[in-house]
């Protein structure tokens, strides 16, 4: 028993049952009541014409956030301050999001307005992901509002019907996994090689049917942007939500967003807030552990995140894997990436440097990038883009001068939005070509048709783009690559 | 949704495992406002030369193949994002069921919501029904959603699982959505106990 005399609970249990509208069971799901629910062009319109269709209105549409990201482009401004649009598809399908938000009385960030952005960051940035609420949206980044103790995942576009429509899910009860990361990482380790390292040892479906609760030393020493690098890519590994017990962190992060709550309201949110970690006692279904004193950069080398491996180590030998399945499976990725068996990936040539996307486009992201391109210049015969996660963060970044390192450097300062993570928007690689990338899927074809993507950190990225070779970050000299 | 009780045909084999969206239906197919015609793009790059010329090889291309009802994947299909165009591109292509020996939790939703009927087997099942499709291509096996059985060319029913909720709706045509919105009362007595703390209204925009 716990100290209020209840059962000793999760962090996620906590915020589940504080949700039940109705209790579920085996074969009836539990009606979970969404605190937010944020909504982009591309998984919404179908629900849209559902509502349409039956004459439904959206229920809070205080509650609800839409924003402008995937398919739009990050090309600069031109003369008239607009963002141009030449895919007219595109602008077909962001016209319907406009009318869609207007019909329905949703607040929408549009492109080119001032706190339009990526779907994961705006969410935070305006205070509106907070403890122990429910988040979901069309996404299935939305692991990313975890690292606040929020209840976050990604739901289909049906189910962006049925919360629109009503602002609860039908959803069974998941089971735990606590995800326990001891110590602390050394200088030029990251949060983003945490949740590689993680994914890699425990696979990209080993967290199916599971919440994780990422917990410890290298999980309490991070910064928010870092926990949030973290929940993001819990989906990649199979877990649709990942969360992170609320701390003095987490509530500084929060004090003075637009939405944070004020005065004696926020003394009580904290309160509150307070009272989430998981009980002592409390029990998880499943746990794993991870050192992060042990760790050093990540990369990836295959065509899902779990295949990922030390940057200094070599391309696995398919011959040398557990059962021919994985055999098959690695002898696919490798004759994708056109990589070698035993293969080091140090030294490796890549056409294009990608820093962004939901994982690694917040200004912390864009500082440790900076530190390491300040006065430098990006090889030759590469191309290297820097696209920040929302136009916020994108203003931040120019307050502290960081669009003129990366200019001078040679890399391209873009307008805020997924970009090349997902590749609808012309930011693609071409056929062939390898690119090292902060972003969280390395799936064929992800970045590009034919594209070829490594997975790395910021840092790991910034090292890249000096040289145009894999480089491990810990090897740039000059600089502190401390995080 | 018309009601479901039984999927009956052929098998298609992909037996790779970890099958994400991003394969079943590429990301620049998904600038649509509506649900039509994602099957001719579903597994595109795997079945289309840069040039638009199908790949012979491709099982999906092999006119053994065409006209299969069910999709064997590998372990864990349907992992990555979200996209529900996912369920509706296999649709699209002609699939009603996909077997694995299991499946990523939000594809799995999302086809539950849509007829495709993801049906999880035993790894023994599994390399069975692969071979089966591999060695004779009008082998056919028929899906009962209300016994939730598989049952093989020799007569043996292997049982799968499928949540009593999903499956009444399934059988019967209910949408979900119907089922939540009978549930106003309830909604506005928890709305009216749990005042929001965010105003996304209050935004500027």
């Amino acid at each position: 028993m716990s100290q209020n005399g209840h059962n000793p609970q999760t962090l996620f249990e906590k915020v589940w049952n504080a949700h039940l509208v109705q209790a579920g069971g085996k074969d009836m799901p539990a009606v979970l009541y969404i605190d937010l629910h944020l909504v982009h062009e591309v998984t919404s319109p179908q629900a849209f014409t559902v509502l349409r269709e039956r004459g439904l209105k959206v229920r809070r549409p205080d509650r609800t956030l839409a924003t402008m990201d995937h398919s739009t482009p990050t090309t600069p401004r031109g003369a008239d301050g607009i963002i141009p649009v030449t895919d007219a598809q595109a602008q077909y399908q962001l016209d319907f999001l406009t009318q869609n938000c207007q019909d329905f009385g949703v607040p929408l960030f549009a492109l080119g307005t001032e706190n339009q952005g990526i779907v994961h960051v705006i969410g935070p940035e305006q205070g509106l992901t907070q403890p122990g609420m429910t988040i979901v949206c069309g996404d299935s980044h939305t692991s990313t509002h975890g690292a606040f103790g929020a209840l976050a995942f990604g739901i289909g576009t049906s189910e962006v019907a049925h919360v629109l429509a009503t602002q609860t899910l039908l959803q069974y009860k998941p089971k735990t996994m606590a995800v326990r990361v001891n110590g602390r990482l050394h200088p030029g380790v990251t949060a983003k090689d945490i949740i590689l390292a993680i994914i890699a040892k425990n696979g990209v479906g080993g967290g199916t049917g599971y919440v994780f609760e990422y917990m410890g030393e290298g999980i309490r020493s991070l910064s928010m942007e870092g926990r949030m690098t973290i929940c993001n890519m819990s989906i990649e590994g199979g877990a649709r939500a990942g969360m992170v017990a609320p701390d003095d962190t987490t509530f500084e992060y929060i004090a003075g967003r637009p939405q944070a709550p004020q005065g004696a309201a926020w003394d009580a949110a904290v309160a509150q807030w307070r009272t989430l970690p998981t009980d002592d006692g409390a029990t998880f279904d499943n746990e794993i552990v991870l050192d992060a004193d042990a760790l050093t950069p990540m990369i990836t080398y295959g065509t899902n995140p779990g295949m990922g491996m030390p940057i200094t180590a070599h391309v696995p030998d398919p011959d040398a894997a557990g059962d021919v399945s994985q055999k098959l499976a690695l002898d696919k990725a490798l004759t994708y990436m056109g990589l070698q068996p035993n293969e080091p990936l140090l030294g490796k040539k890549v056409d294009v440097v990608f820093i962004g996307s939901c994982t690694n486009s917040r200004i912390g992201d864009l500082r440790e990038a900076a530190r390491i391109l300040r006065g430098r210049k990006v090889a030759d015969n590469l191309r290297v883009m820097v696209v920040p996660g929302s136009q916020r963060v994108k203003a931040q970044a120019e307050a502290e001068g960081l669009d003129e390192v990366f200019k001078a450097a040679g890399a391209e300062w873009r307008e805020a939005g997924c970009s090349m993570c997902i590749a609808m928007n012309g930011d693609q690689l071409q056929p062939g070509q390898y690119a090292v990338s902060t972003s969280n899927r390395n799936f064929e074809g992800r970045q590009g048709k034919g594209g070829r993507t490594f997975l790395a950190s910021p840092l790991t990225a910034a090292a890249t783009a000096l040289h145009g070779v894999v480089t491990d970050p810990r090897t740039v000299v000059g600089e502190d690559v401390t995080v | 949704m018309d009601p479901i009780r039984t999927v009956q045909g052929r098998l298609a084999p992909l037996p790779i495992n970890d099958i994400d969206t991003d394969q079943i239906i590429p990301a620049r197919y998904l600038k649509v406002t509506d649900k039509q015609g994602l099957g001719a793009a579903c597994f595109t790059d795997w079945r289309y030369n840069a040039d638009g010329s199908p790949k012979a090889e491709f099982v999906l291309n092999q006119p053994q193949y065409q006209g299969a009802r069910i999709l064997i994947g590998g372990h864990n299909f349907g992992c990555g994002s979200s996209r529900e165009h996912a369920p509706w591109a296999l649709l699209g292509m002609g699939f009603g069921a996909v077997v694995s020996t299991y499946f990523a939790d939000i594809f799995r939703n999302n086809a539950l919501k849509n007829g495709l009927l993801p049906v999880m087997v035993d790894e023994e099942t599994h390399q069975q029904l692969i071979s089966l499709a591999q060695e004779d291509p009008n082998t056919e096996v028929s899906i009962d959603l209300e016994a939730q059985t598989l049952t093989l060319p020799d007569g043996r029913a292997v049982e799968f699982p499928i949540d009593g909720f999903s499956k009444h709706c399934l059988l019967n045509g209910v949408d979900q959505l119907g089922y939540l919105l009978s549930l106003d009362e309830a909604v506005s007595q928890f709305e009216s106990e749990h005042p929001a703390r965010v105003n996304t209204r209050e935004l500027s925009v």
